[in-house]
């Protein structure tokens, strides 16, 4: 979660929603997002809404963690009822953090067991958590696959030591491959989430990265751009000069390479910073972000997303078990996103996609622009302009080089 | 015997009835900073014209900004009582401009006095401007008064300049004055002197009536009011007069003397000095260095010395809000009303939208209306790196009037011509070597050197004004440690070998950016001007070539790589808003980009490119703080 909480309304204290978020909820799925806000060691880049204290105290400790959240997934089925909204269970779960297997398994299987009580949890769900590979054990990962668990996001960043050591990763490299079969082992889909141009990073350094992933034959990896985030210690580093800022053009360099290398493996891109072996190894929770699907987020500085009212938690963990201890809500602000708001947003998340975004949803200008964007190479000519007669069918999708510079297309596609 | 006249003796100097022999009029010369407005100030209060509890600090500088920066901008004149013995006097002190971009003005007040008091602070010497004034002065033979101020300071040494201003007007270091403006010592003597060596006004009692305008300002609610020093005959209410260089008629609505305020008088006789209302709402319709005479029975020659106000700098002033451009308008009109010499004409620019070209005396001039049209309009301006009027003569003969570099014309040249400077630099002679290797590199010629002191030394040098307009005063300052004044007037027009270089973007000529300089330093200028946009111009989505040229020859070239990456790497659910709203940010960031071309430049790189290349303006801020 991101740092700094966006500015919004207030949000009432019991969490109700407004009727407007009923329009349209059929058509749309549910997740849930499960935050743990806890991390052995708090790494550098990080910006996170993570605490490293295991008594942070008044309700927010490790231990009593499961049972606060649980507290909010009950508060959550309520208020969604209460809306009028249908029941839909979720199709998807995802425990991330932080690091969610600093929990023991058991208090990860009873915050699922909590999803599944109050909203229930649809028979094929995708149910993830992010995992550190120093965190898991074969033990650990049947466990949670006995619980419901289906799939493990592993932090593994790099393969190369002196780039996990820049980015303050305590794990060591070499055990990937292990716990990628554990995982699989245990019956788990397995995603590795990388990070490129770290400080100090070189070209050949990000290809043995990829190259070890890939070697594990896994069907999933993330692989994302490293963000010095404000407020960080490597914020601190930077400024100080103590290490370089990252070069955007080395950044752009290695995405290529890792676009050539997993495509080379058979991976193909959904989404700008994802790449599945098939259609089914894509997550279909971020998906449903992309898609502007409805979630419910659990936890501190957790997000949701429930027909077209975002709203956010307060961020720290006591402040957020004394919320729902109080019988609160713990949301600390929402927005409702409307009209040019909610065009924005639909253009800036679906042309992230490999889907891409229907040429139909845009405005009558912005639809005039996609042949100029198609003509400077941002935009796939065949999938935007497609045969004539085949209009519904048109669809904005970037090529590799208009992926890098989806912002600007975003800017561009936006009214 | 006190020195304020009785009221016995006041009626001996009453306005419009005070024998030019009880007259006395005069100026005081100094450099800014040296102590000029809290001289008068004292002066105002020992003459009884102003009450101790009345007094404002420097009370005759009217304008928030010059009361601010300790400036004199518009010249006033004040009527003051003194006595001396038995006889009552009445003085007017006619208060300078003093900035080399006023120098007419300066002349004009200068020729409505017979003395001059030569003020040098007593800790820093003589400078470069009041000796121009100072030689201004002697030129127009005033009587002389050399004092040295801020004699209280504990770094004053009176005695050395002491020396140095006798040696510059001849005369014994002993009849130099020392007073205080801070403690008032000494300026009753002062007062007394003056009485006793400045000349008393002559002229013709029975003459058609002749005045020569010295300064006229506007006034909203009374429109112009108009500054007069009467040379022969009179002039009295409520009767037509007339403007010697327009043949315009006015009736004379008021007429009256300064004292510290306005008090209308029965007229004005020879030798004395007051305003004029007329009526008129525009200081071009009363005009400074003009001759007022009587409409019905008129002079048939005018004073001389008048001469139109000739901007010698021009610069474009765009509002940085393009919606702000009726609002500037406006204010140019308005502020036109109280500056003769203040023109402008609108202008289009491709990177700056539509502004004003607006033509100014000199750089102090222009820092002063950027400034008020800043603070009184409320305007955020961009403004042109200055530049000044350039003749170019093609080989068809045809004669092209060049203020805006844009408008340089292409195709066969014969000639160029720009104006030139006559430049007096006062100095600590360890710097001769420094200000004779910058004078050079501004093509300047060196026309004399003299040593004012065992220490100080005048350089005198002919300069291009357009390297003046540059950067000239920085890096005299920073080369002389600061030590260094500049003083200029224009002397006319030289050929010169210049040329324009364009700036391209992409291709596109960039207006604001095209500059005429010699031809040896077009190089430099473009390696400059290209690098510097290099590193403003955020990166696009292609590349991007910037380059100066002279006509259809580049000279100098750099590039901005096309830019790979815009794109922020994660987006899930606590993402989206803040990532929205940058966008929105990102949005709104570029509909205030101009596009030349397909280049999105932001204001900001415009803004920056200018500003940092507007030595010249700077220039007059520093002039001003010396």
């Amino acid at each position: 979660m991101s740092p700094a909480l966006p500015e919004g309304d207030a949000a009432p204290a019991d969490g109700a929603l407004p009727p407007s978020v009923r329009a349209g909820a059929g058509r749309r799925g549910f997740g849930v997002y499960l935050h743990v806000p806890f991390c052995t060691v708090r790494c550098g880049y990080c910006d996170f809404n993570t605490y490293t204290a295991t008594e942070l105290g008044g309700g927010a400790s490790q231990v009593a963690y499961a049972d606060t959240a649980l507290a909010e997934i009950t508060l959550g089925a309520r208020v969604m009822r209460d809306a009028g909204l249908p029941e839909r269970p979720a199709s998807t779960v995802f425990v991330g953090g932080g690091t969610p297997t600093v929990l023991p398994a058991g208090d990860l299987v009873r915050m699922l067991d909590g999803v599944r009580g109050a909203w229930g949890l649809a028979d094929d769900a995708e149910v993830t958590t992010e995992a550190n590979p120093d965190s898991v054990t074969p033990e650990s990962l049947a466990e949670l696959r006995r619980g419901g668990f289906t799939r493990v996001s592993f932090g593994m960043q790099s393969a190369v030591p002196h780039v996990l050591a820049t980015l303050e990763r305590t794990h060591d490299p070499r055990r990937i491959p292990d716990v990628v079969r554990w995982a699989r082992d245990a019956g788990l889909a397995v995603s590795l989430d990388l990070i490129y141009g770290t400080p100090g990073e070189s070209l050949a350094d990000w290809r043995t990265s990829l190259e070890t992933a890939l070697a594990t034959g896994v069907d999933h990896v993330s692989a994302y751009a490293l963000v010095v985030e404000r407020g960080t210690k490597m914020a601190v580093q930077v400024r100080r000069g103590d290490l370089a800022l990252p070069d955007e053009d080395d950044q752009a360099a290695k995405y290529e390479l890792a676009d050539d290398l997993l495509t080379a493996a058979g991976l193909t891109w959904y989404e700008v910073s994802n790449w599945a072996r098939t259609p089914a190894d894509a997550c279909r929770h971020n998906l449903a972000y992309w898609r502007n699907d409805d979630w419910w987020g659990v936890g501190p500085g957790a997000h949701s997303h429930v027909g077209g009212v975002r709203w956010w938690n307060v961020k720290h963990p006591r402040a957020y078990a004394a919320r729902l201890a109080a019988g609160e809500s713990p949301a600390a602000g929402r927005e409702t996103v409307e009209d040019a708001s909610a065009r924005l947003e639909r253009v800036m998340l679906g042309v992230r996609l490999h889907e891409g975004l229907p040429v139909d949803a845009l405005s009558p200008a912005a639809r005039s622009r996609v042949a100029g964007l198609v003509a400077d190479g941002l935009v796939d000519g065949r999938a935007a302009l497609g045969a004539a007669g085949d209009a519904p069918g048109r669809r904005v999708r970037l090529t590799r080089r208009g992926r890098l510079l989806a912002d600007a297309v975003v800017r561009t596609l936006a009214d | 015997m006190s020195p304020i006249p009785s009221a016995e003796q006041s009626r001996r100097i009453t306005p419009a009835a005070t024998p030019p022999e009880l007259l006395r009029n005069f100026c005081i010369i100094a450099h800014i900073d040296h102590g000029k407005s809290t001289l008068a100030d004292r002066m105002l209060q020992l003459t009884g014209v102003v009450e101790a509890r009345a007094m404002r600090a420097q009370y005759l500088d009217r304008m928030d900004i010059e009361r601010e920066r300790g400036i004199t901008i518009k010249s006033q004149a004040v009527r003051m009582p003194w006595a001396m013995g038995d006889t009552p006097y009445a003085l007017n002190m006619i208060d300078t401009p003093g900035h080399v971009d006023f120098t007419y003005e300066v002349s004009r007040s200068l020729a409505a006095c017979e003395g001059a008091v030569l003020l040098v602070d007593a800790a820093q010497g003589i400078e470069a401007q009041t000796l121009a004034n100072l030689y201004l002065a002697m030129e127009n033979d005033l009587q002389i008064i050399p004092v040295l101020n801020k004699i209280d300071l504990p770094a004053a040494q009176p005695e050395k300049y002491a020396e140095e201003l006798a040696s510059l007007i001849g005369g014994d270091p002993a009849d130099c004055l020392k007073v205080s403006g801070k403690t008032g010592e000494g300026v009753e003597a002062l007062l007394d002197r003056i009485v006793e060596l400045v000349p008393a006004p002559v002229g013709d009692p029975d003459a058609p009536a002749r005045a020569m305008i010295f300064d006229s300002v506007y006034d909203t609610y009374r429109g112009v009011v108009t500054y007069v020093r009467v040379k022969d005959g009179n002039l009295n209410p409520r009767e037509r007069i007339a403007m010697m260089s327009t043949k315009a008629t006015h009736e004379l609505l008021e007429i009256g003397v300064i004292s510290p305020e306005p008090v209308p008088t029965k007229g004005l006789g020879v030798g004395e000095v007051g305003y004029l209302i007329t009526g008129v709402k525009d200081v071009r319709q009363s005009k400074v260095g003009d001759t007022v005479t009587n409409a019905s029975k008129p002079a048939t020659e005018a004073i001389g010395g008048y001469s139109d106000p000739k901007p010698m700098v021009f610069s474009g002033l765009y509002p940085i809000d393009g919606s702000d451009y009726p609002v500037l308008r406006d204010a140019l009109d308005k502020l036109k009303l109280n500056d003769a010499a203040l023109n402008y004409e609108p202008e289009t620019s491709v990177a700056l939208g539509f502004g004003f070209r607006v033509g100014f005396l000199g750089l102090l001039h222009l820092e002063i209306i950027r400034e008020r049209l800043e603070r009184e309009f409320n305007l955020d301006l961009i403004s042109t790196a200055p530049n000044v009027v350039y003749e170019v003569t093609m080989e068809d003969r045809q004669v092209v009037t060049v203020t805006n570099p844009s408008e340089f014309p292409g195709g066969k040249i014969r000639e160029v011509r720009e104006p030139i400077v006559k430049s007096t630099i006062l100095a600590p002679s360890e710097f001769i070597g420094a200000i004779m290797e910058l004078c050079q590199g501004k093509r300047g010629d060196l026309l004399g050197m003299d040593y004012l002191s065992e220490d100080r030394v005048e350089m005198r040098y002919t300069l291009p004004l357009a390297e003046i307009v540059f950067d000239f005063f920085d890096q005299l300052k920073s080369r002389t440690r600061g030590y260094a004044s500049l003083d200029y007037e224009p002397v006319g027009e030289q050929v010169a070998d210049l040329v324009k270089v364009d700036i391209l973007l992409q291709g596109e000529q960039v207006d604001a950016f095209s500059s005429i300089v010699h031809k040896d330093k077009a190089y430099s200028y473009g390696v400059m001007m290209a690098s510097k946009l290099k590193d403003l111009i955020p990166r696009q989505q292609f590349e991007v070539p910037i380059q100066a040229a002279v006509g259809s020859r580049v000279i100098a070239r750099e590039t901005i790589r096309a830019i790979r990456k815009d794109v922020l790497a994660k987006c899930y659910g606590g993402d989206i808003t803040r990532k929205r709203k940058l966008l929105e940010k990102q949005k709104e960031g570029k509909k205030r980009m101009k596009t030349i071309g397909r280049v999105d430049v932001p204001q900001e790189a415009f803004i920056a490119a200018l500003s940092s290349d507007a030595g010249g303006a700077k220039d007059a801020k520093d002039a001003k703080k010396k």
